[in-house]
């Protein structure tokens, strides 16, 4: 449908990465927060502890062997077994048990933490989807005309899945790695600062180091990302060609514009591979060099006698500091490159929340209309009035803010259109100065070439568009007053592209009308001429159609979006190319469906086939944005106008 | 499954090398991260008491040798040569680590390479018959999701799946050296990890299996949404597919947390074993040092033991995340073999034919079913004459095999019996290209390409000049259109040419075709949706420029076909007349049935 709207030119997939919007994070976190509050502070509590837990180890350790190793030296002064055993080892059993109590503790927050976070993360996911789904329905049509669907799909898919990632593992993860590293410093800082100064120094180091093979990474696998996507995009679209490749024996050009497709994409991952498969063994090293310098330097305090300074005071360099710090400093580093590790994941899935926050940001379809569509009868005046039970008959229900009252007016289906201007993009008027009056009951026909803007005018009369000069009244009531869903619920529509939805074909005749009984929908159906083939169906109404329909032909699913238009009931029709794409013979089945559909309603009809059109009450002959010719057909070929060359050029070539 | 490995592990390729090289690397740098911790322990032993070296295993004889010549109480010396060793043991795990991550990546990524070209070039080859089989959706995600997995699987094969298991073995080993008696400690905990990991992802997998696909037919249901927009907002059904949308959402996300929550088990399970490690290793630890008088165990080991015991379980778990991982790619490997097992149903003659004469076409008595399996034959005992140059109108209502019947002329299906003959030649004895390229046909689900109004004409003929392409275009009347365009041939065409109009589109794909110089053009319904004045237009610049081609029109209207030599009506997979548009108004009622529905039928209803 988006004859004038073009997309610029862009590679569908591997956008640029565009810098991050300052307080997209910050945004993401307090929507996250909105979800979840008690849940969010219960894991937050959880990770620090479980953090805590996994930190301070180190301290236990450190007494236990500084205990064992004074113990040992005590035997060699002479200290029995028994004795020594029984001065040092109650006080080891209490470090130990202090430590298993910490131990249970971290244990039982990292349980509740995982559970928590399974229930946040899908449970946040359910939320933004539907956040998202639901803004998506609010949408004006413009929108989804200017998008193509698989940008649209991929905020459900890949940016979702970024998101995933990073509501289940980086947040937490960041948070626990910062807690630990914090834990960690205060621990080392109240072991040794000159021990810390080393691990400080080697951290520097390794951060430089990640940095620069980091930074180069990023650029590689931003490229990778978008030779993955000039790759995939070629396959898909070559793959839905496949036809036509064959007919036009394009097979060895196809194969050789993929194979530098293909060639670039290898050779981008790999560059992009090397670069996150070296970092892995490069931080490794760095930290067992780190510990080597630890070793040394701690050894040279310790066999120098240097008196050691930490936060608790100063005293001797004791053995057990060095082998905490060796634990302390695997926990570091570590640590240190989850974090590296980590922030890529965050700007990618930064972006993708970036691109769900545009969606969630775009402008809704307005509506002021208030002018709404009610059930109604007559009074025993012989007055319009409201009423809650289904009448058959409907009124528009006028309040008028002026005085306060309200008036009823009977929905006919009058449809007029006044000197309407109007065009997609603001510069470039694709219709011009076009009137139409449709009275009620009249079946009204839109002739001419493709790209006359015959289904632009359906477009406007359901304000899928909104007009940019002129006036359209609907039963005397112009359409900006009525509210959007009052109108489009007044107007039938049977398109030319049928979508069908998943489920049974019961399930999508209902769609018209959601409370229709299984009687109504059938009498509809038989109203489409469709009851039999339904009826032929293996499961007759109960048969499920899935993907578009599949399994169905054109014209049988036609039939089945006519049923569906049929149990709605509405006054006024618009078929747009409905009967285009099936073959002449089924058309005939078809017609008469739909005459029976457009007995004593407004119908709008857009055909090619002047057949169909031939018995309107009017038919208007489209060109260029501009009514040419209007009148009956008998009027039109009376004109020896277009219309007539048309008509007649279809027996000319005889 | 065997069989799917070996299949795929041909595509390895020219990277056999680097497949080979990278675990071969992992391995050295493994050996050498085990050893580091080890010596590394030995170190602080030495430090504490320097004159104990029965403890050392790895040191002993350099700190002997050392002693000799430095003399036993200079400690400081002996210290950096052991920590100089040390470094230079991190150097060569450095490079062999950074060396095998570079040959993984060649590896791997050559990998997925080869296996997407040879999916490609496969799917290049199918026949319509293949393709109908497998569908077009199924083969894009083959060659992208499928491809990706299987390379990840790979990766993590040729770098962990070697590094974990060593990993495992090698610290038991060690840690049984390094903590004797204190090493069983690790047995009694490698069960319980073991099996946790096994339990829990037996549990988990099958409600994530379930739940992918239920996940895949979420997001089908809003690509339906978005394309069905206009019928949602024609029928004001935007709070009924929310409420829909939400209850499937809801469905996931239960099915997804009831998986969440029991691998939620593997990490605390995980951080128990090692907490039970550390709080069992300290305690049996002191205790055996202190009865021993620091024989049986000395302090050095403490630090050397835990590491020991933190890979053990890192590596417990890495196996069970690879087990996890390769077992999801494993479907991604079979539906892959699928495509490489496929034969094309259409191949080339032993000695083909290399040029086609005319355009005569002979159908003898042919009959086709789209598989074996089909009953119903789709076309049956057709007979059909038509000589080089005739114009031929084909027309039957859906399902009645028109589009099947031309198919068979350059040989996208081949027929189940009978012959068609192409210049008097059987089609099967064809060169396939020679076939096709004599052959234009303008199929009715027609496609262009992204890509220039000019590109996409050159699919017709490469080498076509600015003048032809502008020739062709006014033999369809595409250039009226163009010529509007801003930038005219230059004019960039979307993918699946979303920015132009139905009736556009076909003119394009007529041009495209045109280009060819067919000696026979079909078109398949391909004026459906451009107006009749074009329509007739078109048709008649084809009787004019081309006169010699031979020219087969299926359509819908009988404006499209009744000036053609020869009308053909098909009914049910069976010729039903033949003749034209006089004759056929005498003698055939579907014929007339149809004439009088399009001309009259509703003009008589007034």
């Amino acid at each position: 449908m988006n004859k004038t709207v073009k997309n610029p030119r862009q590679p569908n997939m591997g956008r640029p990465m565009k810098k991050l919007k300052k307080g997209t994070f910050s945004r993401f976190l307090k929507l996250l927060f909105s979800f979840y509050k008690a849940p969010f502070i219960i894991v937050l509590i959880c990770i620090c502890l479980s953090a805590i837990a996994t930190a301070c180890p180190s301290i236990f350790q450190k007494y236990v062997i500084d205990t064992v190793s004074t113990a040992l030296k005590e035997m060699q002064s002479g200290m029995s077994t028994g004795t020594a055993l029984d001065t040092y080892l109650p006080p080891v059993i209490t470090a130990v048990s202090i430590l298993a109590c910490i131990y249970v503790v971290g244990l039982v927050s990292a349980f509740i933490q995982t559970r928590t976070m399974a229930v946040v993360t899908q449970g946040s996911l359910h939320k933004l989807r539907t956040l998202m789904f639901g803004k998506m329905q609010k949408l004006p049509i413009k929108y989804f005309d200017t998008h193509a669907r698989g940008d649209i799909m991929s905020h459900y898919t890949n940016d979702i899945d970024s998101l995933r990632q990073l509501i289940s593992q980086s947040i937490p993860q960041i948070i626990n790695t910062v807690i630990i590293l914090c834990t960690v410093t205060v621990i080392m800082l109240s072991m040794s600062f000159w021990m810390t100064l080393v691990i400080v120094c080697g951290v520097i180091v390794m951060t430089f180091v990640t940095k620069k093979i980091g930074g180069s990474g990023a650029k590689y696998f931003r490229m990778q990302q978008e030779s993955l996507g000039a790759t995939e995009g070629y396959v898909e679209e070559m793959i839905n060609g496949q036809k036509v490749v064959k007919v036009f024996n394009y097979e060895p050009k196809s194969k050789e514009r993929f194979d530098k497709l293909n060639s670039k994409l290898c050779s981008d991952s790999t560059n992009a591979n090397i670069r996150a498969n070296t970092l892995m063994p490069i931080m490794n090293n760095l930290g067992h060099i780190l510990y080597v310098f630890l070793v040394l330097i701690g050894s040279l305090l310790f066999t120098n006698g240097v008196t050691n300074v930490s936060i608790t005071g100063t005293e001797l360099f004791t053995i057990g500091t060095v082998v905490a710090f060796l634990g302390l400093s695997k926990q570091f580093t570590n640590n240190v490159s989850q974090l590296s590790q980590q922030s890529n994941a965050i700007i990618m899935a930064l972006a993708g929340a970036e691109r769900i926050f545009e969606l969630l940001d775009e402008e809704p379809e307005v509506d002021n209309g208030y002018v709404t569509l009610v059930n109604a009868k007559y009074d025993e005046n012989g007055q319009l009035t409201e009423t809650n039970e289904r009448t058959g008959i409907w009124a528009w229900k006028h309040p008028h803010s002026a005085d306060g009252t309200v008036t009823y007016t009977r929905l006919m289906g009058d449809v007029r259109l006044n000197e309407v201007d109007f065009g997609y993009v603001e510069d470039k008027i694709v219709l011009h100065d076009v009137s139409i009056y449709a009275e009620p009951g009249q079946k009204i026909a839109f002739v001419g070439a493709t790209g006359a803007g015959k289904t632009t005018i359906t477009n406007l009369i359901n304000r899928f568009y909104d007009i940019a000069d002129g006036k359209i009244r609907y039963d005397g009531i112009n359409i900006n007053k009525i509210k959007k869903d009052d109108l489009r619920r007044s107007l039938g529509v049977v398109l030319q592209d049928v979508n069908l939805f998943t489920g049974t074909v019961m399930d999508n005749i209902r769609y018209g009308k959601l409370d229709a009984t299984d009687e109504e929908c059938i009498a509809a159906a038989k109203r489409a001429n469709a009851h039999s083939f339904i009826e032929m169906l293996p499961d007759g109404y109960n048969t499920m159609l899935t993907g578009s329909g599949s399994g169905l032909s054109q014209g049988q699913r036609q039939l089945i979006s006519i049923a569906r238009a049929a149990v709605a009931d509405p006054p006024v029709m618009i078929l747009d190319e409905a009967t285009s794409s099936i073959d002449t013979r089924t058309e005939s089945i078809v017609s008469a469906g739909m005459d029976a559909l457009m007995q004593g309603r407004t119908v709008f009809v857009i055909a090619h086939r002047l057949s169909t059109v031939k018995n309107s009450d009017v038919i208007m002959v489209l060109d260029k944005g501009r009514i040419i010719e209007r009148g009956s057909h008998d009027d039109l070929i009376a004109q020896k106008g277009k219309y007539y060359q048309l008509y007649t050029g279809a027996f000319e070539l005889e | 499954m065997l069989k799917t490995i070996k299949k795929l592990a041909s595509f390895v390729g020219e990277y056999k090398i680097n497949s080979i090289l990278s675990p071969l690397l992992v391995l050295l740098e493994v050996v050498m991260e085990c050893f580091i911790p080890a010596i590394a322990g030995e170190l602080i032993t030495f430090i504490q008491s320097p004159s104990k070296l029965d403890d050392l295993i790895f040191t002993k004889p350099i700190i002997t040798a050392m002693q000799k010549s430095v003399g036993y109480d200079n400690i400081i010396p002996i210290i950096a040569v052991l920590c100089a060793i040390l470094v230079v043991l991190a150097l060569l795990s450095l490079m062999f680590g950074t060396l095998a991550g570079i040959h993984c990546s060649r590896a791997s990524c050559g990998f997925a390479k080869n296996l997407r070209r040879g999916l490609y070039e496969k799917s290049q080859d199918f026949s319509f018959e293949n393709i109908d089989k497998f569908s077009t959706s199924s083969l894009v995600t083959r060659l992208t999701t499928d491809v990706t997995n299987v390379q990840q699987s790979f990766m993590m094969i040729i770098r962990t799946a070697i590094r974990s298991p060593f990993m495992f073995v090698f610290s038991i080993i060690m840690a049984f050296i390094v903590g004797g008696k204190m090493a069983w400690i690790f047995i009694v905990v490698i069960p319980i990890l073991a099996f946790t990991l096994i339990m829990v992802s037996k549990k988990a997998m099958p409600i994530f299996r379930k739940v992918f696909k239920k996940y895949d037919k979420l997001n089908g249901s809003i690509q339906e949404n978005v394309a069905g927009m206009r019928v949602v907002k024609s029928f004001v059904r935007e709070d009924y597919e929310n409420e829909k949308f939400n209850a499937a959402s809801d469905d996931v996300r239960n099915d997804f947390t009831r998986a969440e929550k029991i691998l939620a088990f593997n990490n605390p399970i995980m951080q128990f074993c090692m907490y039970f490690l550390m709080v069992g290793i300290l305690l049996v630890g002191s205790n055996l040092l202190i009865s021993s008088g620091g024989r049986a165990f000395d302090v050095g080991n403490f630090s050397t033991l835990l590491a020991y015991g933190m890979q053990i379980l890192m590596s417990l778990m890495m196996v069970s995340m690879i087990f996890v991982m390769t077992t999801m790619s494993l479907e991604s490997a079979n539906r892959i073999c699928e495509i490489i097992d496929e034969e094309s149903t259409i191949k080339n003659p032993a000695n083909p034919v290399n040029e086609v004469k005319n355009g005569d076409i002979t159908f003898e008595n042919v009959s086709f079913k789209y598989s074996q399996k089909a009953e119903k034959y789709a076309l049956s005992s057709i007979n059909l004459n038509i000589k080089s140059g005739q114009t031929v109108g084909i027309i039957g209502g859906t399902g009645s095999s028109k589009s099947t019947l031309i198919q068979l002329i350059p040989r996208l299906y081949d027929v189940t019996s009978g012959r068609v003959l192409v210049g008097g030649i059987d089609v099967r004895d064809y060169d396939i290209v020679t076939l096709r390229d004599a052959v234009g046909i303008v199929l009715q689900k027609n496609v262009l390409f992204s890509g220039t109004i000019k590109e996409n004409l050159r699919w017709g003929n490469e080498n076509a000049t600015d003048e032809e392409l502008v020739r062709a275009c006014q033999l369809s009347c595409a250039d009226e259109f163009i010529q509007g365009f801003p930038e005219k041939y230059d004019t960039y065409i979307e993918q699946g040419g979303t920015n132009v109009s139905g009736g556009q589109k076909q003119r394009l794909c007529i041009a495209r075709t045109l280009l060819k110089k067919p000696k026979i053009l079909i078109l398949d319904d391909s004026t459906s949706a451009v107006d009749t004045r074009t329509d007739a237009m078109i048709r008649k610049a084809m009787a004019e420029e081309i006169p010699d081609t031979t020219k087969i029109i299926i359509a819908q209207r009988i404006s499209s076909v009744q000036d053609a030599d020869v009308i053909v009506i098909l009914d049910d997979g069976k010729i039903n007349a033949i003749g034209n548009h006089d004759s056929l108004l005498e003698s055939s009622e579907i014929y007339k049935e149809i004439y009088t529905s399009q001309m009259k039928g509703a003009g008589n209803d007034e």
